[in-house]
């Protein structure tokens, strides 16, 4: 048992043996301290050192004063918009589909293919989906052409565009609705049958029922899982980028074009709109934490 | 019908159509190709490109040893923090959800930073710039590829190790004079099986088409020649995007008969 407790999982050292009565155990865990330290914790924190640093490389408040710039207060307020918009309408459409799912008389065979699906459409992202939307609602795409020669309506002539707020929310909801239902569903089915029994026989009516007992309940996972929806939307570069090139100034493409080139004639600044990035995702992740806490609190 | 009933299948009918439909419409639209004809030409042409071959089999190799490392990686840890060290379970919870704080356009931009100058600690160089070879740079993507695994494979092995009994299952193996390297591949990863599979699955949706860190690293990718393409062809992008559909559909139905199997296997031991 002295061995078992001193030996690292990964390499046994002899060495280790050595140091009898020592608590060695954490030196188990050494190989995936370092790596994270070197591939996830210092390369994150190399842009927030950078935040802080002016070309001359001296401490400076500058970047993140300069982050009030109108260029990049516009381009956090397109990313946190439409991650704000994909996260509501994807939340809400995924709930309801959720609920259809989970409460009401559904052929179980639809409901397997549809939940399989909504696992395979909400690990489909990036460039491939951008494409596919392309083909299918791009001016030349399948379903224009197919609108146009049926109805005779061309949704291009009535101001419709793929390549435009608009064209990337409709893109981002094919795997952010998805992505709800998968979450919800486990909650539905945490919902008990006695609480809307206990709830009839007090003589509550089925909206009264969803009013004061199942909403309030499920509130907290509602709302984590938009948090969710929210982070999924503001750190999607490869999506945007293989839609719309660079026509939508997202934080993320905005990003994406000072690495390849300075193009915001200043590095530090660079670093800083990385760093502002970082905190609203940790920002929403502690949100939807304590979000989760509360709806762990009744339904397990 | 009842009420209820009608409106679960309009909520879902519209569910089935908004999933369907762009993915119909990319189908038809790669089958017309040549003008006035039916037919798989845009798919003959995609596969026909040495291209195609040279990034896809490249991203495969990646996504085949981002999961090795992975699973080299995850298993003795978590196998580690449930046996030895279950008060360090919050810290190394919480490092493995730090992919989802840290979206892939910052990893890589900290790379960048952090790798294409040599890493040095006071006047110690400890590695010279790793983006100056390709062999260097594909260790960056690696690593990249395996943090923004790290949430799925992370949450899939620790949920196949509360599954067994890990303690009784490494003192039968020790009092058996089972050394680590014994009770690590012979014993553990075995009965990880199911959940080693799903998280490797998983790792190889994410890894093929990705294109974040492989564009910005400067990699022969299949998630960067795709976008490459797409600039200058219309009908072969759509042909390989229903292509990349079917492989992550493949991928999914894979875990979904592999953690099926596992549930029955484990109800079975017990």
């Amino acid at each position: 048992m002295a061995q078992a407790a001193l030996a690292p999982s990964a390499k046994p050292n002899p060495l280790v043996a050595r140091f009898a009565g020592v608590p060695l155990a954490w030196i188990g865990l050494l190989p995936f301290f370092i790596f994270a330290l070197m591939f996830l914790i210092l390369p994150s924190l190399s842009l927030f050192t950078g935040s802080f640093t002016d070309a001359q490389g001296n401490f400076t408040f500058q970047n993140i004063l300069d982050l009030s710039r109108e260029d990049i207060v516009d381009a956090y307020m397109l990313s946190i918009q439409i991650s704000v918009v994909t996260a509501i309408i994807g939340g809400l459409f995924g709930f309801f589909i959720a609920y259809a799912l989970v409460m009401t008389g559904v052929p179980s065979a639809l409901r397997t293919s549809l939940v399989t699906f909504c696992g395979v459409a909400s690990n489909f992202a990036g460039v491939p989906l951008a494409f596919a939307f392309v083909a299918a609602l791009g001016r030349t795409g399948y379903i224009t052409a197919v609108l146009r020669d049926t109805i005779g309506y061309d949704i291009y002539d009535h101001g419709f565009n793929l390549y435009s707020f608009l064209g990337l929310s409709l893109t981002y909801l094919y795997f952010q609705f998805p992505l709800m239902v998968l979450v919800m569903m486990p909650a539905l089915e945490g919902l008990r049958r006695e609480w809307r029994e206990a709830s009839e026989n007090l003589g509550a009516t089925g909206i009264q029922y969803w009013r004061y007992i199942a909403l309030p309940i499920l509130t907290p996972s509602i709302l984590g899982t938009m948090i969710l929806l929210f982070g999924n939307a503001f750190g999607a570069y490869a999506t945007a980028y293989a839609l719309t090139g660079g026509r939508l100034q997202l934080v993320s493409i905005q990003i994406g074009a000072q690495i390849r080139g300075d193009v915001l004639h200043n590095p530090g600044l660079g670093y800083a709109m990385g760093f502002g990035m970082v905190v609203i995702m940790a920002l929403s992740i502690l949100a939807y934490t304590w979000l989760q806490r509360r709806a762990e609190r009744w339904l397990q | 019908m009842k009420r209820s009933t009608f409106w679960g299948l309009f909520w879902v009918t519209l569910a089935a159509l908004y999933l369907f439909l762009p993915l119909w419409g990319a189908f038809d639209f790669s089958l017309r190709a040549e003008r006035d004809v039916i037919g798989f030409a845009s798919y003959t042409r995609a596969f026909a490109d040495d291209d195609f071959w040279r990034t896809f089999t490249f991203s495969n190799q990646m996504a085949f040893v981002s999961i090795i490392v992975s699973v080299l990686l995850i298993v003795p840890t978590a196998y580690w923090v449930q046996l030895k060290l279950p008060h360090l379970r919050p810290v190394v919870e919480f490092i493995t959800l730090l992919p989802f704080v840290i979206p892939a356009i910052i990893l890589v931009f900290g790379y960048i930073k952090l790798y294409s100058s040599p890493l040095e600690l006071g006047p110690l160089t400890i590695f010279p710039a790793l983006t100056n070879t390709d062999l260097s740079t594909n260790v960056l993507l690696i690593a990249g590829y395996v943090v923004l695994a790290l949430p799925y494979m992370y949450r899939s092995v620790d949920n196949g190790l509360r599954a067994i009994d890990v303690r009784t299952l490494t003192e039968a193996a020790q009092s058996l004079g089972a050394g680590w390297f014994t009770i690590m591949f012979r014993i553990i990863m075995p009965n990880l099986r199911a959940a080693l599979l799903s998280g490797a699955l998983l790792t190889f949706a994410i890894v093929v088409g990705e294109l974040t860190l492989a564009t910005f690293l400067g990699r022969p990718a299949f998630g960067p020649y795709l976008q490459q393409l797409g600039q200058h062809k219309a009908y072969e992008p759509a042909a390989l995007s229903i292509v990349s559909f079917l492989l992550t559909w493949l991928a999914m139905i894979l875990i979904y008969f592999v953690t099926r199997g596992s549930n029955a296997q484990v109800t079975g031991a017990h």
